[in-house]
C-alpha cells in the first residue's frame, strides 16, 4: 500500500470507536474485525455489540440502528468506555442515534452517500445536518467531521468484480473497516484471512470484500481529508497466549472443558431464545467431546430432556434468558427435590415478560434465588467479564457435580456479546471434577449373623439412595445400569435415608433443612474474598457482582486516581455468600452495591447481613457508566469521612 | 379375543427395540413378575384398573431378559404415574406432562437402556401434549403407556381431554362443552411410528401389545383403557361386556390383525364376525358395514406397515366419541423410521471417529483456535 501523502502519526494510550449503520449493514461483523485486528496487535480491549431485537429492522429508522463499540489501549482497560472518541455513521439514523453520546471534539466519519432527503426524513432530520458544516452553533459544530462517500467510493472500486450495484455497496462496511485500520494502524492480515474463508465459495464476493477492505486503507493513507493516523501500542499483559472470547463463547468452552474435566458426556437440553442461543450453537459443534444438544420443543422440554440425561449419569446442561427460566422452574424444583445435577444458565436480559431481549440487565437475581414453589435452594454462580465465562462455568459444574444439585450460572447480554482478549488457561491448571458415582449398596439390611448351627448368615445390604456423604451432605448418584442399586426418584418428599415417599411432617421439616443445609455447605469449598482496599484506609466498599465487574472497577480507580481511599470486593458466588463476606462489609462503613437492577443484591445483603446496602441502580439496557458511578462512590467518600470529593483533581491522564 | 399382534409383528428389517440393551447373563436363574416387585405398598384405590395393568407389566416384563438395571420407568403425575415405585427397576416419578421429555433426555444419553413412560389421559394430553407429539415426532426409542380413563383422578374427579362432551363432573355441573381428543389419532396426527390400543382387563391382549411396542424401535404409544371405579366407573362397560352391555362386546370391540380382515360383530353363519369395515370408494374414509350386505373383496384388510397413515387414522376415527359404545382395538400403525437417539448418537460417533483419543488435548486445541497471539 503505497504513500503518496506524508502523515502524521499521533500517540494515544486509548481510544473508543463506534461502528453504526443499519441492521443490515454489517455493523457487528465491521466491530468484530476491527477488535480482532486489535486483539491480535496486542491492545487491551472491551467491545459492546448493541442491536435491535429485530433481524432486519424497517432500513432507515432510529430503530434499526445497530452499533458496535470497541475500546482499545495500551493499559489494562475495564470497561468498553462511557463516551466513544470517534463515530462512523453509516446513515442519518446511525448519526442521530448516537450523537449524544459524543463528548465535545470527537470525530465523526459519515457516509454522505446514504444522506438523501429520504434517510434524513426517516431519521427525523428537518435539514441534511452536513450542508452546515462549519457554520457557528450548527448541530455538528462541536466535533469533527469528515463527510465521505463510503458507498460510492466502494462501488467504483470493486466494479471490475461485475457485482450489481446492490451487491457492491454491501462492502462499504469492508471500506469503512479498512479506512479505521488505517486511521489506528491496525494490522489487516487476519481480515484478509477471514474474508477469504467467509467467501470462499462466491470468489466475487470474496474479492469485493477484500478490495473494499484494501481500497478504505488506500483511501485513508492518500487522502488530504484525513491528515493523521494514530498509534496505540500494545498493553503490557502477562506472559501467555492470548485469544479474544466473547461470554457466551467463553461460556460454551467452560462446558466442554466441565465435561472433559469431569469425564461426563455434557447432555444440553435447550431452547432458541436471545442472547443465549449463542451457546448452543457453540457446543451443537463439540459432538466429538461427546457434547449432545437437544433442540428442544420448549424451555422446559429442554431443561427436562437434561434431568433425564443428569439422572442417566450425564452432566445435564440447559441454557436460557429470564423467560425461559419462568417456564423451567417447576423442573428445576424437580432437581432440588431429586437431588441430581443440573447447570442452568440464564443469560440475562431485560425484562419483565418479553422486555429488551437484546439489552443487558441483571435483574434475574431474586429469580434465581427464589423463583420456585417451596423453600428450594440452588447455588449462584455468576462470571465478572466474557473470559471469567469459562471459569465460572467450571465452578458451576463443580458445584453441581459435587453437591448433587441445580446450580444457577448468571451471565448476561452485555458479557454474552461483549468480549475481551482472554489469556488461554493450560489445561493442565484446570480444576478435576470427580462424579463418584455409587457403585455399592450403601445400607445395612441385616447384620451379619451366626446362627445356631454356627452357620454364619452374611451380611445383607441394600441400596438408600438419599443416605448422604457426611461432608457435603450430598446423596449417592446411582445411575441406571448399576446393579443392585436399582431405585425411584421423584418430586415428592423423601424419606431421610431410604428415599421412600414420606408425609412424615418431622421428616419433611429435616429435609427441608437438610437441603437448606447442603447448600449452605458449599460455602465450605470456596476461597476467601479477595477485598481489593489498597491503602487499608477505605470507609467505603464498592460491592458487585456479575458483568458490573468492569465499570465499577473503572470508577474505583478514578475516585483512587483522584486520591481518595474505596474498596472494591466482586462476588462469584450469590448462594451461598462466601463465609467471610460478613465480616467484610462490617468492616467498612458505607457499603455502595452498583447493579443493573432496582436492588436485588443489596436486598439479600440487608436480609442476611443487617447491613445498610446503599443502592446504585439503573436498568437501561446498558452497562454502567464507570464515571457516574465514579460520581456516586466519590459522593459516598465525601459522606462517609466528611470531606469534599473532587475528582477532577487527578493527576494520572484520566484512563477507564 | 385372538393375538392381535399378527405374524410378522414386530416390523421386519427394523432393529428392536432393545437391541442394544444387554440382556441377562447366560445361565442367569428366569425372572419372575416378583423380581420386577418393589418393596412399596401399592396404593391405589380398590378395584382401579391400574393393578390390573401393574400385574401385566410386571407379568411381561421378564420376557424382556433384560437386567432389571438396565430398566427404566419414567412417569409424569396423576394417578397412574405412581407406577415407577411399584416395579424394582431405575425409576422416576417427575412432574405434571413432563415425563416424555425427561425419558428422551434418558434415551438419547444411553442406548443400552430400556425407557418406558407412564402416563395418563390428563398427564400426556392437556399439560404435556407438546412433549407427547414431539416425541412421537422425533421417533425417541421408547414406550409410552397411555392410561385412559377419562377422568381426572388425582384431583378427584373434573372432566380430562378425553371425557365426552356433555360429561357432568365437579368441574362441568351443566355438563362439559369441550370436544374430546382421539389419543390413537393424535399420535397417528403427529406421524408416531407405533400407535396401539388396548384395555385393562385383557391382560392376554395386553402382554401381546406391549410386547410388540417394546420390540418397536422408535416411540410406541399404546393407550390402554383404563376403568376408574370413583369418579368414572363403568365407562368401558360397553367394550367389557359388563354391566347393561353384558351381550355387547362383540359389537364393541373392532379388533385389527396385521393382514387380517377388519370384522367384529357378533358371530354369522359362517362363524365370522357379521360386521366388516370398509373403504368407502367416494372419499377415502371407513365405516362399518353388515358383512350381508357387502362383496368379501371390499372388507378392508388391515395394513400396520402401511407407510401411509391415512387408513390407520381413518379407522382410528372409528372410536366413538361419546360414550364408548365402539373402539377398534389392536395395533393401528407399526412402521419403521429412524429415531432420534440413534441418529444423535451416530452423528457422535462420526464426530469421535477421526478425533484424537486424549480429551484434554483436544481441549486444548479447541480453546486455542481461531486468531492468537502471544506474549513472552
Amino acid at each position: 500500500m503505497s504513500s503518496q501523502v506524508q502523515k502524521q502519526v499521533k500517540q494515544l494510550d486509548r481510544v473508543i470507536i463506534r461502528f453504526a449503520g443499519d441492521s443490515g449493514d454489517g455493523m457487528q461483523l465491521t466491530g468484530d474485525r476491527f477488535t480482532q485486528e486489535s486483539a491480535v496487535f496486542g491492545n487491551d480491549l472491551v467491545t459492546l455489540p448493541n442491536f435491535p431485537a429485530e433481524i432486519r429492522a424497517p432500513q432507515g429508522t432510529l430503530p434499526g440502528v445497530s452499533s458496535f463499540q470497541v475500546h482499545f489501549a495500551d493499559h489494562d482497560i475495564l470497561t468498553a468506555g462511557d463516551a466513544p472518541d470517534v463515530l462512523v455513521a453509516m446513515n442519518p439514523a446511525a448519526l442521530k442515534a448516537n450523537i449524544g453520546d459524543l463528548p465535545k471534539g470527537a470525530t465523526i466519519i459519515v457516509d454522505t452517500h446514504d444522506f438523501s432527503a429520504r434517510n434524513l426524513t426517516k431519521a427525523g432530520y428537518d435539514a441534511n445536518p452536513l450542508d452546515f458544516l462549519g457554520d457557528a452553533g450548527s448541530e455538528l459544530g462541536e466535533f469533527a467531521v469528515h463527510p465521505v462517500d463510503l458507498t460510492g467510493m466502494t462501488v467504483e472500486a470493486v466494479k471490475e468484480f461485475g457485482l450489481s450495484r446492490k451487491d457492491a455497496a454491501r462492502a462499504k462496511n469492508m471500506f469503512a473497516l479498512g479506512l479505521l485500520s488505517w486511521m489506528y494502524g491496525r494490522p489487516t492480515e487476519s481480515t484478509t484471512a477471514f474474508l477469504t474463508k467467509r467467501f470462499a465459495k462466491v470468489p466475487a464476493i470474496r474479492d469485493a470484500n477484500i478490495t473494499a477492505f484494501k481500497a478504505g486503507w488506500n483511501f485513508g493513507e492518500t487522502t488530504e481529508a484525513f491528515a493523521v493516523s494514530y498509534e496505540i501500542k500494545p498493553a503490557p499483559v502477562s506472559p501467555g497466549t492470548y485469544r479474544n472470547i466473547s461470554g457466551n463463547l467463553a461460556l460454551a468452552y467452560g462446558l466442554v472443558a466441565a465435561g472433559v474435566q469431569s469425564g461426563l458426556p455434557v447432555f444440553l437440553g435447550s431452547y432458541p431464545i436471545t442472547p443465549a442461543s449463542d451457546i448452543l450453537h457453540e457446543l451443537s459443534k463439540h459432538k466429538a467431546f461427546g457434547v449432545t444438544t437437544f433442540q428442544a420443543e420448549d424451555e422446559i422440554a429442554g431443561v427436562g430432556a437434561a434431568i433425564g440425561a443428569s439422572f442417566a449419569g450425564h452432566l445435564g446442561v440447559t441454557t436460557t434468558s429470564g423467560p425461559g427460566i419462568a417456564l423451567k422452574s417447576e423442573a428445576i424444583g424437580l432437581a432440588v427435590m431429586t437431588e441430581l445435577p443440573l447447570l442452568v444458565v440464564d443469560v440475562q436480559r431485560g425484562g419483565p415478560s418479553t422486555g429488551l431481549p437484546t439489552k443487558t440487565e441483571q435483574a434475574d437475581l431474586l429469580q434465581a434465588m427464589f423463583g420456585r414453589n417451596g423453600e428450594a435452594p440452588v447455588p449462584i454462580v455468576a462470571p465478572q467479564s466474557p473470559g471469567d465465562c469459562f471459569d465460572a462455568a467450571i465452578e458451576a459444574a463443580r458445584i453441581a457435580i459435587t453437591y448433587r444439585t441445580p446450580v444457577m450460572l448468571l451471565s448476561d447480554g452485555y458479557l454474552a456479546n461483549g468480549s475481551e482478549p482472554w489469556r488461554i488457561p493450560e489445561t493442565a491448571d484446570l480444576p478435576v471434577i470427580e462424579p463418584n458415582f455409587a457403585t455399592e449398596r450403601n445400607h445395612v439390611l441385616k447384620p451379619e449373623k451366626v446362627l445356631e448351627d454356627g452357620t454364619v448368615q452374611p451380611e445383607e445390604k441394600d441400596f438408600w439412595p438419599y443416605l448422604r456423604d457426611e461432608e457435603t451432605l450430598a446423596r449417592p448418584w446411582a445411575v441406571p445400569g448399576t446393579p443392585g442399586l436399582e431405585h425411584r426418584i421423584g418430586g415428592l418428599e423423601k424419606g431421610e435415608g431410604h428415599g421412600n415417599i414420606s408425609y412424615d411432617p418431622g421428616n419433611h421439616d429435616f429435609m427441608v433443612r437438610t437441603r437448606q443445609a447442603k447448600v449452605d455447605r458449599i460455602a465450605e469449598s470456596l476461597p476467601p474474598l479477595e477485598v481489593d482496599d489498597p491503602s487499608g484506609r477505605a470507609k467505603v466498599l464498592v460491592l458487585g457482582w456479575g458483568s458490573t465487574y468492569g465499570p465499577i472497577g473503572a470508577g474505583v480507580r478514578r475516585v483512587r486516581r483522584a486520591g481518595y481511599d474505596v474498596a472494591q470486593v466482586h462476588l462469584r458466588h450469590l448462594n451461598p455468600f462466601p463465609k467471610d463476606l460478613g465480616d467484610i462489609l462490617k468492616r467498612y462503613d458505607k457499603v455502595l452495591v452498583p447493579e443493573m437492577n432496582l436492588g436485588q443484591l443489596s436486598m439479600l445483603l440487608r436480609a442476611k447481613y443487617l447491613v445498610d446496602a446503599i443502592g446504585y441502580n439503573h436498568v437501561r439496557g446498558l452497562p454502567l457508566k464507570a464515571a457516574e458511578l465514579a460520581e456516586a462512590i466519590g459522593n459516598l467518600v465525601a459522606d462517609a469521612e466528611g470531606i469534599t470529593v473532587d475528582l477532577t483533581t487527578s493527576t494520572v491522564e484520566e484512563i477507564s | 379375543m385372538t393375538a392381535l399382534s399378527g405374524t410378522d409383528l414386530p416390523t421386519p428389517g427394523l432393529r428392536s427395540g432393545t437391541e442394544l440393551v444387554p440382556p441377562l447373563p447366560e445361565g442367569s436363574a428366569p425372572q419372575t413378575g416378583k423380581d420386577f416387585s418393589s418393596d412399596q405398598e401399592v396404593r391405589w384405590c380398590p378395584g382401579c384398573g391400574d393393578y390390573a395393568v401393574l400385574k401385566a407389566v410386571q407379568g411381561f416384563l421378564p420376557d424382556l431378559g433384560l437386567r432389571r438395571e438396565n430398566i427404566v420407568f419414567v412417569s409424569g403425575i396423576g394417578c397412574s404415574s405412581r407406577f415407577p415405585y411399584y416395579l424394582d427397576t431405575y425409576g422416576m416419578h417427575s412432574i405434571h406432562g413432563r415425563a416424555p421429555s425427561i425419558a428422551t433426555g434418558i434415551a438419547t444419553a444411553r442406548e443400552d437402556l430400556s425407557v418406558w413412560v407412564v402416563t395418563g389421559d390428563g398427564d400426556a394430553l392437556s399439560i404435556g401434549g407438546n412433549h407427547l407429539i414431539h416425541a412421537l415426532r422425533r421417533n425417541v426409542n421408547m414406550t409410552i403407556l397411555l392410561f385412559n380413563n377419562r377422568i381426572y383422578g388425582l384431583t378427584k374427579g373434573q372432566y380430562s381431554p378425553t371425557s365426552e362432551p356433555g360429561k357432568i363432573t365437579k368441574s362441568t355441573p351443566m355438563g362439559s362443552v369441550d370436544h374430546p381428543f382421539n389419543p390413537v389419532s393424535l399420535a397417528l396426527g403427529a406421524e408416531a411410528s407405533f400407535v396401539a390400543r388396548t384395555i385393562d382387563s385383557d391382560r392376554k391382549h395386553l402382554t401381546s401389545v406391549l410386547s410388540a411396542a417394546a420390540a418397536h424401535r422408535g416411540t410406541s404409544l399404546v393407550e390402554i383403557y383404563q376403568n376408574c371405579p370413583i369418579f368414572n366407573d363403568g365407562a368401558f362397560d360397553a367394550i367389557k361386556g359388563q354391566g347393561d352391555y353384558k351381550d355387547g362386546k362383540a359389537d364393541a370391540i373392532i379388533p385389527l390383525v396385521h393382514g387380517e380382515q377388519v370384522r367384529f360383530g357378533a358371530p354369522g353363519e359362517d362363524g365370522r364376525g357379521s360386521k366388516v369395515v370398509v373403504r368407502d370408494p367416494a372419499n377415502g374414509a371407513v365405516r362399518v358395514a353388515l358383512a350381508s350386505e357387502v362383496d368379501e373383496s371390499a372388507v378392508l384388510v388391515h395394513d400396520a406397515h402401511d407407510p401411509d397413515p391415512s387408513t390407520a387414522f381413518a379407522i382410528s376415527r372409528l372410536t366413538a366419541a361419546d360414550y364408548l359404545h365402539q373402539a377398534p382395538i389392536g395395533i393401528f400403525r407399526a412402521v419403521e423410521r429412524p429415531t432420534y437417539d440413534d441418529q444423535t448418537r451416530t452423528q457422535l460417533d462420526t464426530a469421535r471417529k477421526d478425533a484424537p483419543a486424549e480429551a484434554t488435548d483436544r481441549l486444548a486445541a479447541l480453546i486455542s483456535s481461531g486468531d492468537t497471539w502471544t506474549v513472552v
